[in-house]
C-alpha cells in the first residue's frame, strides 16, 4: 500500500473498502438474487390460494400428523418391511453406485489419468448429474417396468456422479511421493493404485459412501412417491394422495425421521473421526 | 506393520467385505432386485432412449409453454432459496456456538434445522399440497422449508469456523452485538454463505421437479403430464431444457464461487 495516495470521496470522506472484483460479484450477485426473488413474486400463480384458511388448515394437519399418528392401512410388521425395502433401494445403488464411481475415478483423478480422458468423463458426469433423479427413474421405467430395477438404477446414476467427484478429489490429493516411490520401484499403474492410492484413501472413500448412503434414503423414499418404486415412500403418498390419512402420514413420516435421525447421527460420528478438520 | 498386524487387517477386509456381500444379498431379496437383470436393461435403456427420445418439430411447437412452466420453476427455486437464506441467516446465528444470544434459542435453532431436514421434502409437500391446493405457493413452500434446514445447518457450520478471533477482538473493544454481527461475522462468512445459497439454488432447481411431479406445479407438472399421454418426444424436450437450464446455473456459480472465495 502506498501512503501518498489515499482515494477520497467527492465530500473528502476516505474510501474504506477497497472495491475488488470479489466486492463486486458478491454485491450483484447478491442483488440479483433479490430482484430475481422480487419477480418470481409478482409471477407466481396464485389459483385457487387462500392463504388464511390454507395457513389455519396446515397448522391443524400438522397438529393432527404429529401428535395422533396411527396405522390403519397396514400394520406395524408391514411399516418395518416398507422401511426394509427403500433402505435396501438405498443400499443397493449405493454400492453398486460405488463400485462403478471407484474405477470412473481411477479415470477423472489428474494424476492418475491423462488429461483428455478425465475432461471427457468430467463432462459425461455433469450431464448425467443434470437430469433429476426422478426423472432418471421414470425414463428407466418406460423400458424396465416400474420396480426395484428402475428405481435402483436411476439412483445409480445421480450416486456415481456424486462419488465420482468425491473420490477423485480424495485421489488427487495421495501424496506425489507415493507415485514416485513405487514408480522408481517398477510398479505399474495397477500396483500404484492398489498398493498407493487404495490404502491412504481407504477411510475417506468409505466415509464418503457412507454419505451418499444417507443422501440415497431421502431420495430412495422420494423415488417410492413420484416415480411407484415402492417401499415407505409409495405407502407415504397413497396414505396422503388417496386415503387422505393424516393419522397414517404422521406415523410414516416418523419412521422416516427415526431413520434419517440414525443415519444422521453415525454419519457425523464418522465425520468426526476421519475428517476432524471439517466438524467441530 | 508385522506379521501380525498385517493378518488383523486382512482378517478385518475380509470380514468388511462379507457383511457387505450379505447386506446386498439382503437387500436385493427384498426390495426383488436381480442383478443380472437390472444390468441387462442398460443397454436397452440407453438405445430406447437414442430410439425414442428425440426433439422433434411437433414437439418444438410446445416450446414456449415448456419454457414458461420453467421460467416458473426457475423462479420457484430462487425465490424459496433467497428467503430460505434470510431466515437460515438468522437461525444460523443463534445456533453458532460464538454468536448465540442464549443456550435457549441456540438449541432451538438447531432443532428447526434438523427435523425440517430430516422430513422428507415428500411428506411436506403432500401436506401442503391438502390445504394451499395446486399452485406455485404450495411448491416454493415446500422447497421453502427444507432449504431452510439445509441452510441453517451449513451457516452454523461456516459461522463456527470463520469468525472466532475476530469476535474476540471485536468484544475487546466492547462492540454490541449487532455491531460484531454486522462487521465482523457477516463480511467474513458472506462468500461462504453465498456460496452454499448458489450451490442450494442449484439443488432446488433440481428438486424442484421432483416436488412439481408431487404438487402439480412448474416443469415437474409438464413432465409428468406429456410422460402419462406416452408423448415421448415432449417428454424429451422437456428434460432437455432441465439439463441445459442446470447446467447454466451450475456454470454461473461455479465462476461466482471462483471469484469470491
Amino acid at each position: 500500500m502506498e501512503a501518498s495516495y489515499i482515494r477520497r470521496t467527492k465530500d473528502g470522506r476516505i474510501h474504506i473498502k477497497s472495491g475488488s472484483k470479489g466486492d463486486q460479484v458478491v454485491r450483484w450477485t447478491l442483488i440479483i438474487l433479490l430482484v430475481l426473488t422480487v419477480v418470481g413474486f409478482l409471477l407466481f400463480n396464485y389459483t385457487g390460494l387462500e392463504l388464511g384458511s390454507a395457513i389455519a388448515e396446515t397448522a391443524y394437519n400438522l397438529k393432527v400428523m404429529f401428535l395422533e399418528p396411527t396405522l390403519s392401512h397396514f400394520d406395524l410388521g408391514e411399516a418395518v418391511y416398507q422401511v426394509g425395502i427403500t433402505l435396501g433401494l438405498a443400499f443397493l445403488a449405493t454400492i453398486i453406485g460405488a463400485i462403478i464411481a471407484f474405477f470412473l475415478s481411477l479415470m477423472v483423478a489428474t494424476n492418475l489419468a491423462p488429461a483428455w480422458v478425465s475432461r471427457i468423463i468430467r463432462i459425461f458426469v455433469a450431464v448425467i448429474r443434470a437430469v433429476p433423479t426422478v426423472l432418471w427413474v421414470l425414463i428407466f421405467a418406460i423400458s424396465a417396468g416400474l420396480g426395484s430395477e428402475a428405481a435402483v438404477l436411476g439412483m445409480l446414476f445421480h450416486s456415481i456422479a456424486y462419488l465420482v467427484k468425491a473420490f477423485s478429489e480424495g485421489f488427487e490429493e495421495v501424496d506425489k511421493g507415493i507415485f514416485e516411490a513405487l514408480k522408481s520401484s517398477g510398479a505399474n499403474w495397477w500396483h500404484i493404485v492398489r498398493s498407493g492410492v487404495i490404502p491412504t484413501t481407504l477411510t475417506y472413500l468409505l466415509s464418503w459412501v457412507f454419505l451418499r448412503f444417507e443422501i440415497n434414503f431421502g431420495v430412495a423414499v422420494a423415488m417410492g412417491a413420484a416415480a411407484g418404486a415402492g417401499g415407505i415412500g409409495f405407502e407415504l403418498f397413497m396414505a396422503s394422495g388417496f386415503y387422505f390419512d393424516l393419522r397414517e402420514v404422521g406415523f410414516i413420516t416418523y419412521s422416516i425421521l427415526i431413520i434419517a435421525f440414525l443415519l444422521e447421527v453415525i454419519s457425523t460420528r464418522l465425520k468426526r473421526r476421519y475428517f476432524p478438520a471439517t466438524s467441530n | 506393520m508385522n506379521e501380525k498386524a498385517m493378518r488383523k487387517s486382512r482378517w478385518q477386509t475380509v470380514i468388511f467385505l462379507l457383511i457387505i456381500i450379505v447386506l446386498t444379498y439382503l437387500s436385493s431379496a427384498i426390495t426383488r432386485f436381480n442383478f443380472v437383470e437390472g444390468m441387462a436393461t442398460i443397454p436397452e435403456a440407453i438405445g430406447w432412449i437414442f430410439s425414442n427420445l428425440m426433439v422433434t418439430q411437433e414437439s418444438m411447437d410446445k416450446l414456449p409453454k415448456i419454457l414458461e412452466k420453467l421460467a416458473e420453476t426457475i423462479f420457484m427455486s430462487i425465490a424459496a432459496t433467497t428467503i430460505a437464506a434470510v431466515i437460515s441467516l438468522f437461525l444460523g446465528l443463534f445456533g453458532s456456538k460464538t454468536t448465540k444470544v442464549n443456550n435457549f434459542l441456540s438449541v432451538f435453532a438447531r432443532f428447526i434445522a434438523s427435523v425440517s431436514r430430516n422430513i422428507p421434502v415428500v411428506a411436506w409437500s403432500l401436506v401442503l399440497l391438502l390445504s394451499f391446493g395446486q399452485n406455485s405457493v404450495t411448491g416454493f413452500l415446500a422447497l421453502f422449508i427444507g432449504t431452510v434446514g439445509f441452510l441453517t445447518r451449513a451457516f452454523i457450520e461456516s459461522i463456527d469456523e470463520a469468525s472466532q478471533s475476530s469476535v474476540e477482538a471485536l468484544t475487546a473493544t466492547g462492540a454490541t452485538y449487532l455491531q460484531i454481527v454486522s462487521k465482523a461475522v457477516i463480511p467474513q462468512c458472506l462468500p461462504q454463505i453465498l456460496s452454499w445459497v448458489l450451490f442450494m439454488v442449484e439443488t432446488n432447481i433440481r428438486n424442484a421437479t421432483l416436488v412439481g411431479i408431487l404438487t402439480g406445479t412448474g416443469i415437474g407438472y409438464t413432465f409428468d403430464v406429456y410422460y402419462k399421454m406416452l408423448n415421448y418426444n415432449a417428454v424429451a424436450l422437456v428434460t432437455l431444457c432441465i439439463v441445459i437450464t442446470v447446467i447454466i446455473v451450475d456454470l454461473i456459480s461455479n465462476y461466482v464461487r471462483k471469484v469470491i472465495l
